[in-house]
């Protein structure tokens, strides 16, 4: 009598390690797609990225102007340090790049959802694991421009195996926070097709509060508080800190616990928003 | 002078009706209001936040960087109302091999080409550009001179025509690259570095600003013009650069559609 629950717990075990092997299968798949797909398109990654790293160019440019007109230095930030972080921020950039909300439009419109519907696994995990996929043909050419780019600007940066590790968690920790959100803004669709002026606010917030345009630490002090409270500077600020600038074990952990709570908080949104949008989704395409 | 005439006939006829065809869709005024708006609010905050650490920058001070904002703002504006969804179409055109239809017509391809769309709503981004150029010219606190205003007028038709030829430059590759969708980002993201006058950057990236990517002649002339920096020399030079611009244009476009193979596809 006793054996069979046993037995039947460990088939129930074995089945859900059999489920998230085929789903580990399934990452792997698509992301080797997406490797195979962008190296195709070369060129269009590249000017893709020359078009972004302008970006944080001008931020270094004004601000190293800004700092040297300062007498070295601006909020504790030398033009290398700040070089260090615009540097880093490009890499980060890069990897934080997940599907876009205004891409659900299209997606609803043409009725592509439809397809990703029949499948047997949730359709998050095919975005996951495509954009996953796509950073590694974009890291591999954002390396020469790196290096073109430590040569322009010299930054200060010291990297040590710890604030490797961490910086490879935070970059990822940021790709899934990011993933998430991207996710529960681009499902506004279902329920109304005018979302431009929602999208271009939350990243016009995101631009300002996340680390992006200008590090934190160069900010109002008002500004910081109101960040702390907002997933942005997890995707940005955070990780490029952990690699840019020199924080302590206590600070990297907390932030790594940060971003999985994040990470969590945005999982919950989606699942719930998704069981709700879906319901009114109506195929439009053919 | 009567084919002049004659093409600014054809231009009005085409943008005319482009433009009727855009006023259908009157939401799109209050998206690119938003949008417009709130490009402009991040701007003015990342403005103040410079000059919360600073007095000036690059020897410009608030008032004057401003200026330059103002008239990145409006030359954007004019750009995406008139030149980008033009060359976008002609991209696409090329293509779909669509642009036999045009090519078939008895007028010069480069003009048609260019005249063809007129996206109005985005011509917000002018007006917007213009109110916050006006703004900093009071806040210059300087009388403006006849000849600032002259110089202004003089600089900023010859910006947007350089911005038109690079436009043109780059469209033309669709003759040699066919998947080119990613040139609006790659303009847009370039162009935000026009924001700040060129001469805030280091030598390397001035050049390349200037002559490469000519958003100095774009953006900063003219506001220097304004401002009151730029003198007589600097808009002789704009002008002629921009003269051989219009040269290398012209030839690029004609290289282009040798290259041209049709609607076989």
């Amino acid at each position: 009598m006793l054996a069979r629950p046993r037995a039947r717990l460990r088939a129930v075990r074995e089945r859900e390690l059999e489920r998230l092997r085929r789903l580990a299968g399934f990452y792997v798949a698509v992301a080797r797609t997406a490797v195979q797909e962008q190296f195709q398109y070369r060129v269009a990654n590249y000017a893709y990225m020359l078009g972004m790293i302008t970006e944080p160019i001008v931020y270094l440019v004004v601000w190293s102007t800004v700092a040297r007109s300062q007498g070295g230095s601006v909020g504790g930030y030398t033009p290398a340090q700040l070089a260090a972080y615009y540097i880093v921020w490009t890499l980060v950039r890069n990897v934080n790049i997940v599907f876009t909300p205004f891409g659900w439009e299209w997606r609803i419109r043409e009725g592509t959802l439809s397809g990703m519907l029949l499948r047997p696994v949730h359709p998050i995990h095919y975005d996951l694991a495509y954009f996953a996929g796509w950073k590694l043909p974009v890291v591999v050419m954002w390396l020469p421009l790196a290096v073109v780019l430590s040569f322009a600007f010299h930054p200060a940066i010291a990297v040590t195996p710890a604030k490797a590790a961490a910086f490879f968690l935070a970059i990822w920790g940021a790709y899934l926070i990011r993933s998430m959100f991207m996710w529960v803004l681009g499902m506004i669709t279902f329920w109304t097709t005018r979302v431009s002026a929602i999208y271009m606010t939350y990243f016009t917030l995101e631009l300002l509060l996340s680390g992006r345009i200008v590090p934190l630490g160069l900010m109002p002090p008002w500004a910081r508080t109101l960040a702390s409270f907002l997933p942005y500077k997890w995707t940005f600020g955070f990780p490029i800190e952990t690699l840019a600038a020199d924080l302590g074990g206590a600070e990297l952990l907390t932030g790594l616990g940060a971003q999985a709570l994040w990470t969590a908080a945005g999982v919950a949104l989606v699942a719930v928003v998704w069981r709700f949008g879906v319901r009114r989704y109506a195929a439009v395409g053919n | 002078m009567s084919r002049l005439l004659q093409a600014l006939v054809l231009a009005r006829t085409f943008l005319r009706i482009s433009a009727l065809n855009e006023l259908q869709y009157r939401v799109n005024f209050f998206m690119e209001l938003v949008q417009s708006l709130l490009a402009l609010g991040t701007g003015l905050a990342v403005l103040a936040l410079v000059f919360s650490h600073t007095r000036e920058l690059a020897g410009w001070s608030q008032a004057e960087l401003l200026a330059v904002m103002g008239v990145h703002i409006l030359v954007g504006g004019v750009v995406r109302t008139a030149i980008q969804p033009n060359m976008l179409r002609l991209i696409e055109d090329v293509r779909d091999g669509k642009l036999d239809y045009l090519l078939t017509k008895p007028r010069d391809g480069q003009l048609l080409v260019s005249v063809r769309q007129l996206n109005v709503w985005q011509s917000v981004d002018c007006l917007v550009g213009a109110i916050v150029l006006g703004i900093a010219v009071v806040r210059l606190q300087r009388q403006l001179g006849v000849g600032q205003a002259l110089g202004f007028a003089a600089a900023l038709p010859l910006g947007v025509l350089v911005l038109y030829c690079f436009w043109l430059c780059l469209a033309t590759g669709a003759f040699w690259v066919v998947r080119l969708e990613f040139i609006v980002e790659l303009f847009d993201g370039i162009y935000q570095a026009g924001r700040w006058p060129v001469g805030v950057y280091p030598l390397g990236l001035r050049l390349v600003f200037t002559f490469l990517v000519p958003l100095g002649i774009a953006v900063t002339v003219p506001a220097e013009a304004i401002v009151g920096l730029a003198g007589g020399r600097t808009l002789l030079l704009a002008a002629g650069f921009a003269a051989v611009l219009v040269a290398i244009t012209r030839w690029v476009w004609r290289r282009g559609l040798r290259r041209y193979s049709g609607a076989s596809a």
